[in-house]
C-alpha cells in the first residue's frame, strides 16, 4: 500500500448547521487552534475524503490532525482537550469532577438531538411527547446548572460546549411545537445568552432563522407535514 | 450525604455493563463491596445515587456516586492510575479506543436485544446487523492479541462481557459466532485466560436461562 503523505495541520470536515461540528469549532477557538474547515455536501454528495476518513459512520464532523482522522464529536472534543491542554482546559483536573462533566455531556449527547429531531420532523402525539421529554431534559439540566454561571462553574467548559450549539435550534423547535423555552426553562436560556457573549460561541452558531429555514426545506424535500 | 469510605458497586449479576466495572476494579486490584440490586424493586440507595437513569451499574466512592459504565471505567482508570492502565497514554490511541468503545456501546446491546426479543423477518434483520457489527470489530482487532494491542484495555473490557451472551444469541437466532466471527471468538477465549474476566463473566448457560426468563416476561415465544 502506498505511503500516504501526512498533511500537517488541522482539518475539520463540517456541515454548516451541524451542532456536533460546532462543538469542535468552539473548542478549537477557545484554545486558539488554527484549523481549516471543509464544508461537506450532506447528505447527497459526501466527499471521498469523508468516506475514507469515517468509513464506519460516514458522518461529519471528522477532525483530521496531521493526516489522521478522529470521529464522533465527543471523542474529538476529548482529543482536542488532550492535545492542546494548556489553553482553556475544557475538563476539570480531578477525576470525580471529570466523571460528573462526562456524565452530563453524555446525557446531553444521548437525548437532545433525537428529541429535537422528533419535534421538527413529526407532528401530533409523537411531536407533543417529544416536546414534553425535551423540556424535562432541559429542566433536569437547569437543576444541574443551579446558580452557576456555567455548567463547569465559573469556567466555560466541556458540558457547556456540548449543549450550547442546540441553542441555535431553539427558535425552530419553538415554532414547530408551539412553545417557548424562555417560559419553560428560563435558566437555560439565560445560560445560553451568557455563552453567546463568548466570541467562540457566537462565531460558531448559525442564525436561528437559517436553522429554521433549513428544516423547512428538509420537510419539503422529504414531504413531511 | 455522609461520605462512607470505600468503594461500593450497585449492580446486577448478569449485567454486561456492571461486569465492565467489575473487570476494571479487578484489573486494578481494588477492594470493593458488591451490592446486588433488585431492579423490579429498586432500592433507595440506587434511586438516590442515580436519580437521572435509575439504572445499574453505579459506583460509590467515599459516598460519591458515578454512573454510566464507561464513565465509571474511565474514573477507575484515573483514580487508580498506578496499575494496569486501561486507556493508552497517547491522545490519538486514546481517541481510537474511545471511538470503538462508544461504537460497542451504541450498537451491540440494542441489536442483541432485538435478536432475542423479535422473531421471523425482524429477527433475521437483527441477526444480519449483529454479525455485521462483529465483522467490523474483527476488522479493528485485526491480528492483534487484544483491541489495545499487546495489552488488555478499554475496548476489550467494553466488549468482553457480551461474550457470555453469545450462546444465548446463537440459540435464539440460530447461528454460530464461531462460524461467522472466529477471530472474535478466539479473542474472547484469550480474554477469558485473564482472571479478572473469567471470574466476572456469567456462565453462558445461566445467561441463556436469564434471556428465557426475559422472553417470558415480555411475552416472546
Amino acid at each position: 500500500m502506498e505511503e500516504e503523505k501526512r498533511e500537517k495541520g488541522v482539518i475539520l470536515l463540517d456541515f454548516w448547521v451541524s451542532p456536533f461540528s460546532q462543538r469542535l469549532k468552539i473548542a478549537m477557538d477557545e484554545k486558539n487552534v488554527e484549523f481549516e474547515c471543509i464544508e461537506e455536501d450532506i447528505p447527497n454528495n459526501k466527499s471521498q475524503l469523508l468516506l475514507k476518513s469515517n468509513p464506519v459512520y460516514k458522518k461529519i464532523p471528522v477532525l483530521i490532525h496531521d493526516g489522521k482522522p478522529i470521529c464522533e464529536s465527543m471523542v474529538i472534543l476529548r482529543y482536542i482537550d488532550e492535545v492542546w491542554p494548556h489553553q482553556a482546559p475544557l475538563l476539570p483536573s480531578d477525576p470525580y469532577s471529570r466523571a460528573i462533566a462526562s456524565f452530563w455531556a453524555d446525557f446531553i449527547d444521548k437525548k437532545v438531538y433525537d428529541l429535537g429531531t422528533k419535534i421538527w420532523m413529526r407532528s401530533g402525539e409523537v411531536q407533543e411527547t417529544a416536546k414534553q421529554e425535551l423540556l424535562a431534559v432541559m429542566k433536569t439540566l437547569e437543576g444541574e446548572l443551579g446558580e452557576k454561571e456555567f455548567f463547569g462553574g465559573d469556567v466555560f467548559g466541556f458540558v457547556d460546549i456540548t449543549l450550547v450549539p442546540f441553542y441555535a435550534w431553539f427558535h425552530a423547535y419553538e415554532i414547530f411545537a408551539k412553545f417557548s423555552f424562555e417560559e419553560e426553562c428560563p435558566k437555560i436560556v439565560a445560560w445560553a445568552k451568557r455563552c453567546m457573549q463568548r466570541d467562540s460561541v457566537c462565531k460558531a452558531l448559525p442564525e436561528p432563522k437559517k436553522v429554521y429555514e433549513y428544516l423547512l426545506d428538509l420537510k419539503a424535500t422529504y414531504n413531511l407535514y | 450525604m455522609a461520605g462512607e469510605k470505600g468503594v461500593v458497586l450497585l449492580d446486577l449479576w448478569v449485567s454486561p455493563f456492571g461486569q465492565r466495572v467489575r473487570i476494571a476494579l479487578a484489573e486494578k486490584g481494588v477492594d470493593y463491596e458488591y451490592k446486588e440490586q433488585d431492579l423490579m424493586n429498586k432500592s433507595e440507595l440506587l434511586l438516590k445515587s442515580n436519580p437521572v437513569y435509575k439504572k445499574i451499574p453505579v459506583l460509590l466512592h467515599d459516598g460519591k456516586s458515578i454512573c454510566e459504565s464507561l464513565i465509571i471505567v474511565q474514573y477507575i482508570d484515573e483514580v487508580w492510575s498506578n496499575k494496569a492502565p486501561l486507556l493508552p497514554a497517547e491522545p490519538l490511541a486514546r481517541a481510537n479506543a474511545r471511538f470503538w468503545a462508544d461504537f460497542i456501546d451504541k450498537k451491540v446491546y440494542e441489536c442483541a436485544t432485538r435478536l432475542w426479543k423479535l422473531k421471523g423477518e425482524e429477527q433475521e434483520v437483527a441477526k444480519k446487523e449483529f454479525i455485521e457489527i462483529f465483522k467490523l470489530l474483527e476488522g479493528e482487532l485485526g491480528d492483534k492479541t487484544f483491541f489495545g494491542g499487546e495489552s488488555f484495555g478499554f475496548v476489550d473490557l467494553a466488549l468482553v462481557p457480551f461474550v457470555a451472551w453469545f450462546y444465548a444469541y446463537e440459540t435464539c437466532a440460530k447461528f454460530s459466532m464461531e462460524e461467522e466471527c472466529p477471530k472474535i471468538v478466539a479473542w474472547g477465549k484469550r480474554c477469558m485466560e485473564r482472571e479478572s474476566v473469567s471470574k466476572t463473566l456469567s456462565d453462558p448457560t445461566k445467561v441463556y436461562e436469564f434471556v428465557l426468563f426475559l422472553k417470558k416476561r415480555f411475552g416472546v415465544e
